[in-house]
């Protein structure tokens, strides 16, 4: 991915600048730094709806340091990642499940 | 759309009606609340101020417009120490009563001489500037009035319980 | 031990820039030696990471625009108030060394067991990961048959405009040029709609696979046009990129 104005920006194509989450696959790396395996493909159930997804589907919001990963279906926050000093707390409380393939 | 500083977010940005809207403050002898026409109907300030935020970034200068919370806390008996803001989103964040108290805190509806915009915390969000800027919660519905200091969101995470920029306080034990 | 890759584990490891290309008035190829790279798929990409003097680091990711076996290429475009894409696209020059780690990704890559026909559809920058999966296809020899639609702002913001204009049998390049067009431009000179889609897609009936990378917005837009044509969820791959960087 390239952090890019691209070609046509979220205002051309009616949605809000703020809107703009990106996936699980912006992660990538911090997934397998947390949990020592390749993580986009695997697969999590949202514990408030339910909601099956691929990790590289699921809405990712980039805040600085800290990642919050929400569900599509309710935006219910399925992870979140805070790095502290160089611990990083991860909260999966978001998710009944999280399977890798 | 301003881009005046950087719309960092944990989530989407919610977007309530302002038929829908109320401001409220629970925990003291009676709840009490406003809706968006009586919250604007309350006496406002312009301000000018810096804000800083935990990414090392701070802006100087900045122009709000807002209700002080002097004036919405004058409508509540309260003992409380504490609040907890809660926000539109599910966003929480805490801090002494008395930091929202003596003029240094407001809930902020208007930016840069205009209306707050949804991205930037609009219609209204709080604004402590005194603090780190991740304690001015953006789309703030209401304060819980506490006798203890519970984290909030990123509190809960090990952000500082307090967030003195001056003392470098962004995370608990700094 | 030299520096094998072992499963699971992602370390920070040197790129040396060899040498840059410039693509587009705005965006620029780098190509990288890192030692004992493990090689990539097309569709993965790297994370990079800039240290400045007073130790401020800053980190961002990119996709990956070589085939698997060529030598490691990243495309970046510049952000005007990026903190890492002016360095990249402006100053860094052979011998400059900056830290990268990966190959990452296993969700937004192709392989011909996949089989197709493949939809790839691309949004500004979004073309750098389907070009490394065109270029894949090609050293193959794939005859997957290809259909690439590239949404542009203008003609010289087409990135490896001369390749894929050459891109070879059995693959189709669309242009959509949103902002402005050249004269006597033919193609389309709009942003992608549904309209467009239902002209450009392989019918839903072909059981084809498609990949949308871009801005948010653009990936959504398309994504929910393609289920709307039919595509089921499960065969159309997405990848958002920021559409800012800070």
């Amino acid at each position: 991915m390239t952090n890019g104005p691209a070609a046509d920006g979220p205002a051309a194509y009616g949605l809000a600048l703020e809107d703009a989450a990106l996936d699980g696959n912006a992660i990538g790396g911090l997934l397998i730094e947390i949990f020592g395996t390749e993580m986009t493909t695997a697969t999590g159930t949202c514990g408030t709806c339910g909601t099956v997804s691929q990790v590289a589907e699921l809405a990712v919001y980039l805040r600085g340091l800290d990642t919050v990963v929400r569900c599509r279906g309710c935006d219910s926050a399925l992870m979140v990642f805070v790095p502290v000093r160089g611990i990083t707390c991860v909260d999966l409380q978001g998710l009944i499940s999280l399977t890798t393939s | 759309m301003t881009r005046d500083f950087p719309v960092l977010s944990a989530g989407p940005t919610p977007r309530t009606a302002l038929a829908n809207w109320t401001f409220s403050i629970t925990g003291g002898r009676e709840p009490k609340s406003w809706t968006w026409q009586e919250f604007r109907a309350l006496p406002a300030e312009t301000l000018t101020t810096d804000i800083h935020c935990v990414t090392s970034w701070s802006k100087l200068d900045t122009s709000w417009q807002g209700v002080s919370l002097d004036v919405l806390l004058a409508a509540v008996e309260y003992e409380a120490q504490y609040v907890l803001a809660f926000c539109d989103g599910g966003y929480t964040t805490n801090m002494p009563v008395a930091d929202l108290t003596g003029g240094r805190a407001w809930v902020a509806f208007g930016y840069d001489g205009g209306p707050l915009g949804p991205e930037h915390g609009g219609p209204a969000r709080l604004l402590v500037p005194h603090l780190y800027f991740w304690k001015s919660a953006k789309w703030v519905r209401g304060l819980r009035l506490r006798d203890t200091d519970e984290p909030g969101f990123w509190e809960n995470y090990g952000y500082h319980m307090y967030g003195d920029p001056w003392r470098e306080q962004r995370y608990a034990g700094d | 031990m030299a520096g094998t890759a072992v499963r699971g584990r992602l370390t920070w490891q040197t790129a040396t820039v060899g040498s840059v290309i410039d693509e587009t008035p705005t965006a620029r190829t780098l190509l990288l030696d890192v030692a004992g790279w493990p090689g990539h798929r097309g569709g993965q990409h790297v994370d990079i990471r800039l240290t400045a003097d007073d130790g401020y680091q800053a980190e961002r990711a990119y996709s990956i625009a070589s085939a698997p076996g060529e030598p490691l290429a990243i495309t970046v475009e510049r952000l005007e108030d990026g903190e890492v894409s002016p360095y990249l696209t402006q100053e860094a020059r052979a011998g400059d060394e900056f830290e990268v780690r990966g190959p990452i990704g296993g969700y937004f890559v192709w392989q011909p067991a996949f089989g197709g026909p493949l939809l790839l559809l691309a949004g500004g920058s979004g073309i750098v990961p389907l070009r490394a999966i065109l270029r894949y296809r090609g050293l193959i020899g794939s005859s997957v048959p290809v259909r690439l639609l590239y949404s542009s702002r203008r003609l010289q913001d087409v990135i490896y405009r001369a390749e894929l204009d050459h891109a070879g049998d059995g693959v189709e390049v669309i242009h959509a040029l949103t902002r402005s067009q050249p004269a006597g431009w033919t193609g389309y000179a709009r942003r992608v709609d549904d309209q467009m889609l239902a002209e450009v897609a392989w019918p839903a009936a072909d059981k084809p696979l498609a990949y949308a990378c871009g801005p948010t917005s653009f990936v959504e837009t398309v994504a929910a046009g393609l289920v709307r044509l039919g595509y089921p969820p499960v065969r159309v791959r997405t990848e958002r990129f920021g559409a800012t960087g800070q």
